[in-house]
């Protein structure tokens, strides 16, 4: 399947993924409504990462044998055996929080209201994920790669 | 004849059909499961008693699983008897299931210590999703008011918390000295019980419930119960949620070896060849305190579940162990503990602590020789996972201690090496 790989040399650090995330999982899908007008504000579900000089922006992983959607209590965290996605059911999210508790990577958070969680979807709406997108200098990348 | 027979249909049950249809797509599987509803999730009762699920909700996997899943689900039935010789499970009916590999996946039934009264109408333990639905048909028939909850661990909170919800006065009743004493220390069980009593639930610690009172006229019926020191409180329900010891009847008398639990290797196989044991019926490997024990939690009995029925599919697959693990949402307090959560005095550990009483929050690592061995994240729980990681791969992270408990502490700060290892950078 097709994942974001982060190249941590020419990370500028410059926080745009998260913008851009914000952006793209907004209910206007404008920058200056998203930033300001809507309540509760959407959040980032890639985090850069930064420990200077070193940066890189980091996501759910999608990972092949994903230790959240075996820990889920509710089945809201499930693996799509088709296309390879972890993805997540707010519905069934009851917000127990174990998945936060086994991630590896951190990559799953509350969401605004801090009652379900949230965490990177690759941006099923468009082709290629908005950080990924929008990242100036290329460090991340959209790309195939071996389970 | 079934070539593999699962006893239970709960979380292990669930892991082990899915890891065994991962590996043998054809091989018939039988299971026996007492519960004659879809597979739902156990620790979501209480946010049915609350009112935030209904039992759809609380499903965990699709209405057609087994069928799915190409299984024999033998459902409402119960398996009464095993006999090893002859590789067959005997039903309450008389039928006997023939396998070739069995997994014993019985889970744990509620502990109710010996007191006057337990046989009360309004005494209740909180397990199953009928335990969740009689509870709540009671408080709505009797338009209860009151109730007392025995034992204040990761049971009794959550069905605290519920009733406290359904508008119920509830009074916790904890025979240790602090709440939730196997997942925290004294300073964090402090924090959640201010949280928990400015939600308006009284706690008395330190105490038991020697009497459960019946209404005068009306013995049968609960008013309230005495406690060890010998108060009284009165209430209309009183729910037992200690906890759950193995359900290991089917393999009394057996060759199959118990402890507290069926004692099961590293493939959670028991000592009898083609016999797995799985969930909190099985004493599985805990990686913290290195040796087996009983952790009757839903995501590890899933695991061990899968662990199981890859092995028994001819996956040879070793459980790398679980631990003591929790993650907790009552009252609005997002708790994580793993591993050891209050270790006695001990000059070869080293703990270090971030107490943010402004923010409500609470942070403690426990480390031995520079390895990460218990975990306690109160109001804070971000990047718990992380951590999880480290200790899970014993990671020596003498390099970075500094910055563990600072806010800023992530993926960036772990070595190079490692964040390769991780597949976070390339």
């Amino acid at each position: 399947m097709k994942k974001i790989i982060a190249k941590q040399e020419v990370c500028m650090g410059c926080g745009l993924c998260e913008v851009y995330c914000i952006v793209q999982h907004s209910k206007s899908k404008d920058i200056i409504k998203a930033y300001n007008s809507e309540h509760p504000k959407p959040i980032s579900r890639v985090r850069l990462e930064v420990n200077k000089p070193v940066s890189f922006a980091i996501q759910c992983r999608h990972c092949e044998d994903a230790p959240c959607v075996t820990a889920c209590l509710s089945g809201a965290m499930q693996k799509d055996e088709k296309t390879g996605l972890v993805t997540y059911n707010q519905e069934k999210c009851i917000g127990c929080w174990t998945c936060i508790m086994v991630c590896p990577y951190g990559a799953i958070i509350m969401d605004q209201q801090g009652k379900v969680v949230a965490k990177c979807d690759l941006c099923q709406d468009i082709e290629e994920p908005a950080c990924v997108a929008n990242c100036p200098n290329q460090a991340l990348v959209f790309k195939e790669v071996k389970p | 004849m079934a070539k593999y027979l699962i006893v239970g249909g709960s979380a292990a049950g669930i892991g082990a059909v899915e890891a065994i249809r991962e590996v043998d797509q054809t091989g018939s599987i039988t299971i026996i499961s007492e519960e004659p509803c879809p597979q739902y999730s156990r620790p979501m009762i209480s946010d049915f008693v609350s009112g935030k699920a209904d039992f759809h909700k609380m499903k965990c996997r699709t209405d057609d699983f087994w069928k799915e899943n190409n299984v024999e689900a033998l459902t409402g039935k119960k398996a009464t008897d095993l006999n090893l010789t002859e590789k067959t499970v005997q039903l309450e009916s008389g039928e006997k299931v023939a396998y070739e590999k069995l997994l014993l996946a019985t889970g744990g039934k509620p502990f109710v210590p010996k007191m006057e009264g337990s046989d009360k109408d309004g005494v209740f333990t909180f397990t199953t999703i009928k335990d969740a639905q009689q509870l709540t048909a009671k408080i709505d028939s009797i338009n209860a008011k009151a109730a007392v909850v025995i034992g204040a661990g990761l049971i009794g909170i959550s069905v605290t918390e519920a009733l406290m919800k359904r508008g119920l006065k509830v009074t916790m009743v904890e025979l240790q000295e602090k709440i939730l004493s196997l997942l925290l220390d004294a300073k964090a069980s402090d924090l959640v019980e201010g949280v928990v009593k400015k939600a308006g639930v009284d706690i008395v610690t330190g105490q038991s419930v020697q009497k459960i009172l019946g209404k005068p006229g009306n013995e049968g019926v609960v008013d309230g119960v005495i406690l060890t020191k010998g108060n009284q409180v009165p209430c209309d329900l009183v729910i037992v949620a200690i906890g759950v010891v193995p359900r290991t009847e089917l393999v009394t008398g057996t060759a199959v070896k118990t402890n507290r639990g069926i004692v099961v290797d590293n493939m959670m196989q028991t000592n009898v060849p083609d016999v797995y044991a799985s969930g909190d019926v099985a004493e599985a490997y805990d990686f913290i305190m290195d040796q087996n024990r009983l952790l009757p939690l839903w995501p590890l009995a899933v695991l061990e579940g899968q662990i199981a029925g890859y092995n028994m599919a001819g996956k040879i697959t070793t459980y790398m162990g679980g631990t003591n693990m929790s993650s907790l949402k009552y009252f609005d307090i997002p708790i994580v503990s793993i591993g050891l959560a209050n270790p006695k005095e001990d000059p070869s550990l080293e703990v270090l602590v971030q107490n943010d009483a402004e923010r409500n929050v609470y942070k403690k690592l426990v480390l031995k020789n520079n390895v990460i061995v218990g975990l306690t994240f109160v109001n804070c729980i971000e990047r718990a996972g992380v951590f999880f990681y480290l200790m899970k791969n014993t990671i020596n992270v003498k390099k970075f201690k500094q910055k563990l408990l600072s806010d800023d502490f992530g993926l960036a700060t772990l070595p190079v090496g490692l964040q390769r290892k991780m597949c976070v950078v390339q």
